[in-house]
């Protein structure tokens, strides 16, 4: 199978690989930061005693995590962007529909983080006469943030990884290019090994920077 | 002299479980009461009601002239003069000591950092532990660790202090530190309500003790008198148990 395998058609194909790459790290950093600021909005809903604050962020989180990122990238490709902007862009919709997603799970860290922290900390703060929002931004998040690191590296990871499915709304990043590859010479190895290469380069450079962040911290 | 804290008909229950009943106790200014009790009697209970970290179900509590049940009242401002120190210390594990101890005056008090850290240094030295300004909690000894809380609380400069069981999660060799520390600010004249198991420190340094079971205060009164001839049955039999 791997028998003449054909570098010449990597060669061909990689400029365009590489582009895609760029547009690939590009929505990945759009929807993992605007997916942990609407995470952090979600999580703190979830963890409000207000009914109507809580209950929209649990049904928000039971719903991009109980159905599949496919689907919602359809939904929003086809529903959504199409709605709001009256024309599909594969981009803001690869965008959206990442972000949407990523912040149920980022809900749930944050909710996982600051649950973690001790209920002693929170009542010595109160105790010394901080407020609720002091104690959070001083006490409890500085300690919740760092254990949040490790879960947020996962998520992060996942999220580079899950942004090949917006290929099928046809935005123009490695797999696209990847399956137009395969398309155009009927080729398996070719292609998704390469993809599969600079993903692995891509998620590997990201481990890195995680490792660095968590021993900075 | 007008008792600085007044409690009436204080109650308190979890659910079906009442753990406060019927709480009467007037606190002079100056006054070193001890709470003493078998566990579950609801001592930690009725101390963490004086700063409002458990909310009572009914009753009222009037701290400096302000009731804690008027909803126009600060729950921050009455909290500020009211400090704590908690059982298992409740360090901020995150900031130095140093800054354990200006936190909460530069962030509710509003001094400026110098003024909060001339205060913080004093405080050390007092506790005995300026060299330590700079570690970070987790480096601390238990015994240490609870003399910094106590520095922590006194820095807010606050009328009343509330310690709940400040020893008990000391190693034995540590109590010692913690007690002569908590026995200096009662010779300073400092208001202190303790909960604590050391019956010692209560007979020498309590002013008034007060003994509870089952919610209600059973009994209270001099620790001569409470020590010495307790009135009451379950009292003597609390007491024979843990002298």
């Amino acid at each position: 199978m791997l028998g003449g395998f054909n570098f010449d058609i990597i060669g061909e194909y990689l400029p365009l690989l590489l582009k895609g790459a760029l547009l690939t790290i590009g929505i990945s950093v759009a929807s993992i930061f605007l997916g942990s600021l609407l995470g952090l909005v979600v999580g703190f809903g979830k963890m409000s005693r207000r009914w109507f604050l809580h209950y929209p962020a649990v049904c928000y989180v039971n719903f991009f995590r109980g159905t599949p990122l496919y689907v919602q990238i359809l939904m929003v490709h086809f529903g959504l962007v199409y709605a709001v902007l009256g024309r599909t862009n594969s981009i803001v919709a690869a965008i959206t529909a990442l972000s949407l997603n990523s912040a149920a799970y980022s809900a749930e860290i944050y909710r996982a983080g600051i649950q973690s922290i001790d209920k002693g900390q929170t009542e010595a703060a109160h105790s010394l006469g901080m407020n609720q929002s002091q104690t959070m931004r001083h006490i409890i998040l500085p300690q919740a943030i760092k254990r949040m690191i490790p879960a947020f590296g996962n998520e992060f990871i996942t999220l580079l990884k899950d942004s090949s499915l917006i290929a099928i709304v046809a935005a123009p990043e490695i797999m696209y290019w990847a399956n137009a590859m395969n398309g155009q010479y009927m080729r398996i190895w070719e292609p998704y090994l390469t993809a599969a290469l600079i993903y692995f380069i891509l998620t590997y450079s990201l481990n890195r920077l995680l490792v660095y962040i968590e021993r900075k911290v | 002299m007008d008792a600085i804290i007044q409690v009436r008909n204080l109650s308190k229950s979890f659910g079906t479980n009442a753990v406060l009943q019927d709480i009467n106790v007037d606190i002079q200014p100056s006054e070193v009461v001890v709470v003493i009790g078998p566990s579950g009697s609801g001592k930690s209970t009725f101390l963490r009601c004086l700063n409002l970290l458990e909310q009572p179900n009914g009753g009222e509590i009037v701290i400096n002239g302000q009731s804690l049940m008027d909803k126009k009242t600060s729950i921050t401002e009455i909290r500020s003069e009211v400090g704590m120190v908690f059982q298992q210390f409740n360090l901020f594990p995150h900031k130095r000591v140093i800054d354990n101890i200006t936190l909460a005056p530069i962030l509710v008090r509003k001094w400026p950092e110098e003024k909060a850290r001339a205060k913080a240094m004093e405080l050390l030295d007092k506790v005995g532990l300026a060299e330590k300004a700079e570690a970070y909690p987790p480096s601390l000894s238990g015994g240490q660790a609870q003399r910094v809380a106590i520095a922590r609380a006194l820095a807010m400069e606050p009328k009343i202090m509330l310690f709940d069981e400040p020893t008990s999660a000391l190693d034995p060799e540590m109590v010692g530190e913690v007690l002569a520390v908590m026995q200096q600010l009662a010779r300073e004249g400092m208001t202190m309500v303790v909960v604590t198991h050391e019956m010692g420190f209560a007979r020498e340094v309590g002013d008034r003790v007060l003994f509870m079971e089952q919610g209600y205060v059973v009994e209270e009164g001099p620790p001569a008198e409470v020590f010495g001839s307790p009135k009451q049955e379950r009292t003597r039999a609390f007491l024979s148990k843990v002298l």
